[in-house]
């Protein structure tokens, strides 16, 4: 078997494009999906028409003035930010596709604001314009646009409810008021029951009636004061009602480890799969494979052989694309042996799967068009994250990703490169896969010939 | 007690090869129907015959690549040669590390010497360097057969192997045959140029159809077919029978 080995590698060795193609396509590939998976979405590119006069930009809230722009920083911080000078110049741009989405903001949304904060009118609106080409972008400008809008809208709403918690404040325990521009004197209900107190101690005993009725109004004054007090706690919680106290339960692999581990994953699917296929298949293709199987090896050494193969090379592959994700991500190298365990574990399954495929599919060409065709569903599923999708077709996904060692071979990977413990699971499932499909392959070769 | 006399002795040389009654079918198709076939030490047999006479499926029952539905190999040697119609080589490796390949495989005891003895009896030293892809047709063939020899076989076994030659190249691959045949080698060799088994063969199996229409000389199929060339009494032959 070895002097088969020498010879696969020897003729690996005359062939330093197909080498090329085999590793540099895969690390590319592995490297683009790393990014893809790790990095969410830039700044999304958004047009803005400001048509709020420069004069009117503030507006009267609780006696202080509020920048309705320095509010709405949420929204403009998390875009990518084109300022356009009108309408028109707003929808071309969205046509275009140049920008995701434009928001207008309209010339009355500060005395919208103000009208709101006073009580009179109802929201203040702005328009959002996005171009819908396809579902899934549209899904993505509604959520992007919406989330950014909320938090501005959150900003906002604090702002508010600190104006109104002001005013309550100011009617509990006196100060000044400003409305419409008017500043007024309030006494407040704190010094009213004061007042009131003091003029019930100077009644005299006789003026037993009004000192009843005085302290009903002093009881008021109380209790007025003291609910008071509440709102203004109350209105205090508006602005975030509720406050996100999260906890991680699982999946503690940190972001650039996991990228690495999905790098590394495909990586180690595409070299082995198209490696062992295509030296099965190989053998065909120069008519040497009944000349072997006459006697001088088996046909289980063949598989055994090719997969080998396989993963020796994709092991060394995979060890290097690590090599040289580590200068970027924060990899643990005290872990160097379970990145070796997980890449030879995975490397072997699918040395196993390659060489069915190439026992199936029994020509070159043919055996590496069934090896993309395959791997790529395979890869996007077992990338698909729960909650992603219903939790029925999830279920379905598992099951399907459970036969392919895609999925195994990226959660051993993820072990190996950042959680603790948990590789065992993995590294068996890999094992039984490699058994099957070694199987599988020792079946097709009946036909092979 | 005595025994017996060894056919040597009445001067038959003793069978390497023997299959009796053979019988081989593909689904419906029957491509073999009790076919027998008996090769002395250092014969060249011929088996020839039209397309999808069975030819190849008789000398891949032989070599051990096919089992047969019916009849019995009677006498096999542990080491057979199979060269089969395609050339099984590999063409990124040189013709040494074809050779020396092979020879490995084979398990040969002194690998250096097998290879060098390969080269020699090819004539390809002067090629041992050479990648496989880039050899002639002829010498990829001769390559072809000495992979088929390195294993030292007592019956080498060839699936036309002077297809797609040249005359020249045909001359060279049959000098070579020759030559083994001549050291003691067992040749079974099938074809389509009824001239190539006139020259070469000591004995000729004709085949149409699965089944055995002649076992014997070249002259003694010429004087049955009552021709005037070979191949004018071979083809007179086959229609003579119906194909």
């Amino acid at each position: 078997m070895r002097w088969l080995l020498g010879k696969d590698l020897r003729i690996l060795r005359r062939s330093p494009l197909l080498v090329a193609m085999l590793v540099l396509y895969p690390v590319l590939i592995a490297a683009l999906v790393g990014f893809a998976v790790t990095s969410g979405p830039s700044k999304p590119r958004v047009a803005v028409l400001n048509e709020i006069p420069p004069s009117q930009q503030k507006i009267q809230l609780g006696g202080q003035q509020v920048d309705v722009a320095k509010e709405a920083r949420p929204l403009f911080d998390s875009i990518d930010r084109v300022n356009v000078k009108d309408r028109a110049e707003a929808e071309r741009l969205v046509k275009s596709g140049d920008v995701l989405a434009a928001v207008i903001v309209p010339s009355n949304i500060t005395r919208a604001l103000q009208d709101a904060a006073q009580g009179a009118g109802g929201s203040a609106r702005v328009e959002v314009l996005y171009n819908a080409e396809d579902p899934a972008k549209r899904r993505y400008v509604e959520n992007t646009i919406k989330a950014r809008v909320q938090e501005a809208n959150t900003a906002l709403a604090k702002r508010f409810a600190a104006a109104g918690a002001g005013y309550i404040k100011v009617l509990a325990s006196g100060g000044s008021l400003s409305i419409g521009g008017l500043q007024l004197q309030v006494l407040g209900l704190g010094p009213a029951e004061k007042i009131l107190r003091a003029v019930r101690a100077k009644l005299p005993r006789s003026a037993r009636a009004q000192r009843a009725q005085l302290d009903q109004v002093i009881e008021f004054a109380h209790l007025g004061g003291q609910n008071l007090g509440y709102a203004e706690t109350l209105l205090g919680a508006i602005g975030t009602p509720v406050q996100v106290d999260s906890r991680l339960l699982g999946g503690s692999t940190p972001l650039g480890a996991f990228a690495a581990a999905v790098a590394a994953a495909v990586t180690l699917m595409f070299v082995t799969l198209l490696l062992a296929s295509g030296a099965l298949a190989l053998e065909r293709e120069e008519n040497a494979y009944r000349r072997l199987v006459r006697g001088l090896v088996s046909q289980t050494e063949l598989i055994v052989e090719k997969a080998g193969l396989a993963a020796m090379c994709s092991v060394g592959v995979g060890l290097v694309l690590l090599l040289g994700l580590s200068f970027s991500a924060d990899l643990p190298w005290s872990r160097f042996p379970l990145w070796v365990a997980a890449l030879t574990f995975g490397a072997l399954a699918f040395g196993a799967l390659g060489v069915a495929m190439g026992a199936l599919a029994r020509e070159v060409r043919a055996a590496s068009l069934l090896a993309f065709m395959a791997a790529l569903p395979i890869a996007v599923l077992g990338l698909i994250p729960s909650g992603a999708v219903g939790a029925g077709l999830y279920d379905l996904i598992r099951v399907i990703s459970a036969l392919f060692p895609f999925k195994p071979a990226l959660d051993a990977l993820e072990s190996a490169l950042g959680r603790s413990g948990g590789m065992v699971a993995p590294l068996l499932h890999l094992t039984a896969l490699a058994v099957v499909y070694g199987a599988l392959a020792r079946i097709a070769l009946r036909r092979f010939a | 007690m005595e025994q017996p006399a060894a056919p040597e002795a009445f001067g038959v040389r003793a069978p390497v090869l023997e299959v009796r009654e053979i019988e081989k079918r593909f689904g419906d198709r029957v491509a073999l129907r009790g076919v027998s076939l008996t090769a002395a030490s250092g014969e060249l047999v011929a088996v020839i015959g039209p397309n999808g006479a069975g030819k190849t499926t008789l000398l891949s029952i032989a070599a051990g690549d096919l089992l047969p539905d019916g009849g019995e190999i009677v006498t096999a040697p542990p080491r057979i040669g199979w060269v089969p119609q395609q050339q099984s080589l590999y063409g990124k490796l040189t013709v040494e590390e074809n050779l020396r390949l092979f020879a490995r495989l084979e398990r040969c005891e002194d690998v250096d010497e097998t290879v060098g003895r390969m080269l020699e009896q090819t004539a390809l030293a002067d090629r041992a360097d050479t990648q496989a892809s880039a050899l002639s047709g002829g010498n990829r063939q001769r390559l072809n057969v000495a992979i088929g020899l390195v294993g030292d076989p007592q019956l080498l076994l060839l699936d036309e192997p002077s297809a797609a030659l040249d005359p020249r190249q045909r001359d060279r691959l049959w000098a070579f045959v020759q030559n083994l045949a001549d050291e003691g080698t067992t040749i079974i060799f099938t074809t389509h140029n009824v001239q190539e088994a006139d020259s070469h063969a000591t004995q000729l199996v004709v085949l149409a159809d699965g089944e055995r229409l002649f076992d014997g000389s070249p002259s003694e199929l010429r004087e049955v077919a009552e021709g005037g060339d070979f191949e004018s009494a071979f083809v007179a032959f086959l229609t003579a029978r119906g194909h």
